[in-house]
């Protein structure tokens, strides 16, 4: 190794003479999994994950079969979680309904930042009178509240899980072309950027190749964060009639259902509130836990 | 070398560039004229703000836009006029034909994404090549500037600054060039990395059998790597001829006075002469030639005239007709 040093003029202290490169994937994953935080995090999502998908064999009773023997019952053997006021088993109908609110999270945020994303990196670089026209749309959007944009966009397209993930995504999307621009604004005028200019790429290959990989952080935080919302958003609208409609399980609609009750058996609102929080602490943890792995200036 | 026409690379005739900010216009480049032939290396002197950096973006039509506009002028490029040709072709020259190195090697380079494939991009985008191919490609011009392959997979910011500007250049050069623009590269290093760095580009340029622009406002560097030299002030050349007869024998008072601030190594002076006064605001600058307020041989054409560049020695041009004056004199 010495003679390797000396035959190359370098004056850097060449650490190991073979590194290991592993997959920019793995990477991330490695360093994601120094995060306790962030790894409970991935954790309780992988598990919603797998319920949703496999609902089928993970609940233990049908979620709409109506079971009118066992109405109202507090937890036990039998029924975990307890039953609704049709006796159906309230377990079941979380498990089913992370379906929903996954799908909704995912989704909803999918298309928020696909629309946003967009629309803020097409401002932010291009800037003048295209960037001016833009944003002025997303601040009429953004002046009104999101859950009444939300709730607008249902009422004008009807309820429907379809259109309550588009309400929810498009109620979200000025706050992501706001994210995106502002940090399309701040790469924009980098050296690199010129840089890439002058070795011939196009305006398009720099948008996605330089501007938006170096304005990942806040944009995964913000996505991390809008799922959370989106659910929570989505749970909103079904509470007030406008999402999933009964006797589909979801957990918004569970938390309205069992809100007449709430005195005499609060286990019915109790456990759709817990699966709330505790996804969207899950993402929470998962989003802050992602930033960090994602910066490569933190690595090592 | 010198059999003009078939051997001129780049021809720029009359550049003018302004930025027109809402202050006022920046005359940033002022009718300037500049040869450069083939496998030439020209330095290119001046002080800050004298447009050396503008006209070098000017060549690459980088200029960045709304405020600044080339007003007038040709960039004659293998025959060509840079000007005329639309965005795509334009796109299809940088790179390829005219690559650039930029001052900064610390913000220079994309921080997140790994140096093999910020030379494959060059690659990709100009060679008709795969992408596992780009990326061999991109490791060979890595250990042709020094750096071992093993470090192709690192980030930028696992560089140090030396080596930061030796990625660059292997970018720079990764589709053969015709030309290179180097601004200030440089700079931002210090001076036994600078000494490396401007060894490892003499070594390419040979190699590649490249021209090249190297912008600097280092005398010492332009002597060690230029065939030619052109020394900017306020946006217009004022003195440009080969290394030799510049050094030996500078005429326009503005170089001389440059020359003169050079500290020697011999003399130990408390106080280095300095030409008086300021650059002019490039916003506003003084009628006639810009440098007649600090000149010492003022007259008062100076005052009313832009000076043209004439040739006063075989291959020695100089805008200043006193000095003429004086050599014509000198002559009968």
């Amino acid at each position: 190794m010495q003679n390797e040093n000396n035959k190359n003029n370098e004056t850097e202290i060449i650490p190991e003479l073979t590194r290991k490169h592993r997959s920019p994937f793995i990477e991330v994953f490695y360093r994601l999994s120094k995060s306790p935080l962030a790894m409970f995090g991935l954790f309780i999502i992988l598990i919603l994950i797998f319920c949703a998908v496999f609902a089928e064999l993970v609940a233990p009773y049908s979620p709409i079969k109506q079971d009118l023997m066992h109405m109202f019952e507090t937890p036990s053997a039998s029924h975990w979680l307890g039953t609704d006021e049709f006796g159906r088993d309230i377990l079941s109908r979380l498990i089913y309904g992370a379906r929903v609110s996954l799908q909704v999270g995912f989704i909803a945020v999918g298309i928020a930042l696909i629309i946003g994303g967009i629309l803020g990196a097409v401002s932010g670089y291009y800037g003048g009178r295209l960037d001016n026209f833009i944003m002025r749309i997303m601040d009429v959007l953004l002046s009104i509240p999101q859950t009444l944009l939300a709730i607008a966009i249902v009422a004008a397209l009807g309820p429907s899980l379809m259109n309550l993930m588009i309400a929810v995504g498009i109620s979200a999307v000025p706050s992501y072309a706001r994210i995106v621009r502002s940090s399309v604004l701040s790469i924009r005028n980098m050296e690199f950027i010129e840089a890439a200019r002058s070795v011939g790429s196009s305006d398009l290959r720099i948008i996605f190749r330089h501007i938006i990989p170096n304005s990942m952080a806040p944009i995964i935080v913000q996505s991390t964060l809008g799922v959370a919302s989106a659910i929570l958003n989505a749970a909103g609208l079904s509470f007030i009639g406008l999402g999933i409609q009964p006797p589909n399980p979801e957990w918004g609609a569970m938390l309205s259902g069992g809100r007449q009750y709430i005195r005499d058996f609060p286990h019915m609102t109790l456990y759709p509130g817990l699966a709330i929080m505790f996804t969207i602490l899950a993402l929470n943890f998962l989003g802050d836990g992602l930033r960090d792995a994602l910066d490569p200036k933190l690595r090592r | 070398m010198s059999d003009k026409n078939n051997n001129l690379m780049l021809d720029i005739k009359n550049l003018t560039i302004y930025f027109e900010m809402d202050e006022g216009i920046v005359h940033a480049v002022e009718g300037l004229n500049l040869k450069l032939g083939r496998g030439e290396s020209l330095g290119f002197v001046g002080e800050t703000g004298a447009g050396k950096t503008t006209t070098a973006l000017g060549i690459m039509r980088l200029i960045p836009e709304p405020h600044g506009v080339i007003k007038s002028g040709e960039i004659i490029f293998n025959g060509e006029d840079l000007l005329k040709k639309s965005n795509s072709e334009m796109r299809k020259i940088r790179g390829e034909k005219i690559a650039m190195i930029f001052q900064d090697p610390m913000t220079s380079l994309n921080p997140v994404m790994t140096v093999d494939k910020q030379i494959a991009e060059m690659i990709s985008l100009h060679k008709n090549v795969s992408k596992s191919e780009a990326l061999k490609l991109a490791g060979d011009m890595l250990e042709l500037v020094g750096i071992r392959r093993e470090r192709m997979h690192d980030y930028p910011h696992q560089f140090s600054g030396g080596m930061k500007q030796r990625v660059v250049i292997a970018i720079a050069l990764a589709c053969d060039p015709e030309l290179l623009i180097a601004d200030e590269p440089t700079t931002a290093l210090d001076v036994t990395i600078q000494a490396q760095v401007l060894e490892l580009m003499k070594e390419l340029k040979q190699k590649f059998s490249a021209s090249m622009i190297l912008i600097t406002h280092d005398l010492g560097i332009v002597a060690d790597i230029c065939d030619k030299v052109a020394i900017m002030y306020a946006g217009r050349v004022v003195e440009y001829a080969d290394k030799i007869s510049l050094y030996s024998n500078p005429l326009h008072p503005y170089t001389k006075g440059l020359f003169k601030s050079v500290p020697e190594i011999d003399n130990d002076v408390d106080e280095l002469p300095v030409i008086p006064g300021l650059m002019p605001d490039p916003m506003n600058l003084p009628s006639g030639c810009a440098f007649h307020p600090r000149c010492n041989t003022v007259c008062e054409d100076c005052k009313k005239f832009k000076p043209e560049m004439q040739e006063l020695e075989p291959g020695h041009f100089v805008a200043c007709p006193v000095v003429a004056e004086v050599l014509k004199k000198e002559k009968n």
